[in-house]
């Protein structure tokens, strides 16, 4: 079958913008097959999981919620991706940086503790996910270890200790023996930006981000220099970047935020540490980023397409018994549609007449 | 204390905790011998585990789910082969796109069967190597898969080094452009050697619901997936070093489980994470050796003819 991938020159930015929503409608193709091999009529099953969710107040800030962490790690990812750093442990990081900022929150636990306990936890969420992510990056700079490996290695480290530390030396000695924290004291906890619902000041810190890490990356010499690291490691060199500081540079910047996605979400919507702290956070912003096309704003509807998919996959589990995988499911045929649309955008399947192998 | 009763079935629980691995990792060896990083095993191997556990449930024979298994593996492996080689994307991203995938349909086949129990793999004893003292039931007392896999190490260590198949595989990976040159078709070849990882892959699932833990558990790879890929890496590339390197890694995993039963006073998470805290140092220390020379030059380098 001769067949070839062929350039186009061109590409109108229709085309671009084209392609996630290309990737979007294949993968509701694809959900309404598995609805149907699942056993439930897919209209009904699409309502429930794209339509209803987005009908009220309450699921609308959950969606915002849900969003939150998913734009925190995608932006920083996105980082990485620029670079070719394949940072693949970012739900370690975000462990790593709920551990680190709880720890406070836990020592300054019933005291008189003044308002600067949050912002401070913040910052420690942002040191822990930066430190954890420049592991996999100082094993790469050092010894050339695979980055993909040793960052995805430390995703199940992290989450050991997580475990290890709710279950022993952090347990809540009032919990009946439940694995998990104290609950949180007022001013260890994310202030809500509403009166009723979980929406919280997390948003607002996400956006900013959004805001400044577009600044960075397309308007500096640091973006720059991320972006020329990433395409054409060669002339970087020449032109005088250091890739080890790139390489340092990414990591700590994506683990940072990935951390500050977990001491937002811990010190947020759950309000003390447990085992599961993260329905997959970690992965699903992989996904947020490639979406989003590495950029902020883009990232930024990503989460939020990506977000309804948890919501969706909460409100079916309750109402039609599908398990969460659905959810899952989803989220990988998206991933899998958008490296496909991505392809036949920028390039035009012919027909080769003759004897070409493939 | 260890009298060689106790000692034998630790060797044989290593053993057994070592053939996943290995399995995974010969057919990751082959797929990356021919240039192709495929970071899909995960998810392979927990589709395979899932639908050969619901095949050997419903049917009754562990021979039906493990076929069962090894053909979920290989359609997974279609689906990442589409992208990374036929579409030449990026590989990294297919390869995880493939492993959530995998995880997401593993979880929705395998809800049907959480809290059911099978009864596992028997184990075929040899007469008279099996009573042989330590290593009698370590060795010779083992299930099927067992010696599947050491079949299969076989059959890839001679293939890869001593037949024209092998020849033309390794050329496709080292420098596909040449190969190319020579008329050797490299996509359809790499296509092929993905699609005998993905059986792997599912064969190395299916050892471990059918036979290591004969029941059902989501996530119950447990990155074991991502192991054998560390593994590939830790064997430069080469098949026999990759039977030490999953035996060290099934003794390391058996090992912390006997340290939990003893009670050493060291947190069982702590012991838990050596498998992985083991993986990273192996990683670093053959990298830092400088080991991973041994990688085909055309490795993770997608091929596009005449771009």
């Amino acid at each position: 079958m001769p067949l070839r991938l062929e350039r186009q020159e061109n590409i109108s930015a229709l085309r671009h913008a084209l392609a996630p929503l290309v990737a979007l409608l294949v993968t509701l193709v694809v959900g309404a097959v598995m609805f149907v091999l699942l056993g439930h009529d897919p209209l009904r099953a699409f309502a429930i999981y794209f339509i209803e969710p987005l009908g009220d107040a309450y699921t609308l800030q959950e969606l915002v919620v849900k969003a939150t962490p998913l734009l925190l790690i995608g932006v920083g990812l996105a980082f990485c991706y620029r670079a070719n750093r394949w940072n693949i442990g970012a739900e370690g990081q975000y462990v790593a940086g709920a551990v680190l900022g709880s720890w406070l929150a836990l020592a300054t636990h019933a005291s008189e503790a003044g308002p600067w306990v949050l912002p401070a936890m913040l910052v420690l969420g942002a040191i822990g996910g930066a430190l954890w992510g420049l592991i996999p990056a100082f094993l790469r700079v050092r010894f050339g270890s695979s980055e993909i490996l040793t960052s995805l290695m430390l995703v199940y480290v992290a989450q050991l200790g997580l475990d290890y530390l709710v279950r022993g030396p952090w347990r809540d000695p009032q919990g009946f023996n439940f694995p998990q924290s104290v609950t949180f004291d007022d001013v260890a906890l994310m202030p809500l930006l509403m009166g009723e619902g979980r929406l919280h000041a997390g948003i607002v810190i996400a956006l900013i981000v959004v805001i400044a890490a577009t600044f960075v990356l397309g308007r500096t010499l640091i973006g720059f220099s991320i972006e020329l690291a990433g395409s054409a490691p060669r002339a970087a060199a020449f032109a005088g970047f250091d890739e080890k500081r790139v390489t340092y540079g990414v990591f700590a910047v994506s683990g940072a935020l990935a951390g500050l996605a977990g001491i937002i979400e811990v010190a947020g919507p759950i309000g003390q540490l447990q085992p599961t702290i993260s329905p997959g956070y970690g992965f699903t912003a992989i996904i947020a980023a490639m979406l989003g096309r590495l950029h902020p704003v883009g990232i930024l509807i990503a989460s939020l397409v990506l977000a309804l998919t948890y919501i969706g996959g909460e409100a079916a589990q309750i109402s039609m018994r599908l398990p969460f995988d659905v959810t899952r499911v989803f989220q990988g045929t998206l991933l899998i549609a958008i490296l496909a649309a991505d392809v036949l955008v920028r390039y035009r399947i012919r027909r080769v007449e003759g004897t070409s192998h493939a | 204390m260890l009298d060689a009763a106790i000692l034998g079935a630790v060797l044989a629980s290593i053993v057994a905790a070592a053939t996943t691995l290995l399995i995974a990792a010969l057919g990751e060896l082959v797929a990356e011998r021919a240039g192709t990083l495929n970071l899909g095993v995960e998810g392979m191997m927990i589709v395979g585990a899932a639908v050969g556990y619901a095949t050997a449930y419903g049917s009754g024979s562990l021979l039906l789910g493990t076929l069962a298994a090894v053909l979920a593996g290989v359609m997974l492996s279609l689906v990442f082969a589409g992208l990374a080689i036929w579409l030449a994307t990026n590989q990294v991203a297919s390869g995880l796109a493939t492993t959530i995938l995998g995880l997401g349909v593993a979880g929705l086949i395998g809800s049907n069967f959480v809290g059911t129990r099978l009864d596992g793999a028997p184990e075929l004893a040899i007469p008279g190597l099996t009573d042989l003292p330590i290593i009698g039931e370590a060795v010779f007392g083992q299930n099927a898969y067992v010696y599947a896999s050491l079949l299969l190490l076989a059959a890839v260590t001679y293939t890869l080094a001593r037949t024209r198949i092998g020849l033309v595989l390794r050329a496709v990976g080292e420098n596909h452009a040449a190969a190319h040159a020579l008329g050797h078709p490299v996509r359809p070849i790499r296509t092929l050697a993905v699609m005998f990882g993905g059986a792997c892959a599912g064969l190395a699932g299916a050892h471990l619901s059918l036979a290591y833990t004969p029941f059902w558990a989501s996530d119950m790879t447990a990155g074991r997936g991502w192991i054998a890929l560390a593994l590939v890496v830790f064997s430069a590339w080469r098949p026999l070093w990759l039977l030490g390197g999953a035996y060290l890694f099934g003794a390391v995993s058996i090992l912390q489980l006997h340290a939990q039963g003893f009670g050493l006073g060291i947190p069982s998470q702590l012991l838990s994470s050596l498998p992985y805290l083991a993986t990273i140092a192996a990683l670093v220390v053959i990298s830092a050796l400088k080991h991973g020379q041994g990688a085909p030059a055309s490795l993770g380098v997608p091929f596009v003819p005449d771009r």
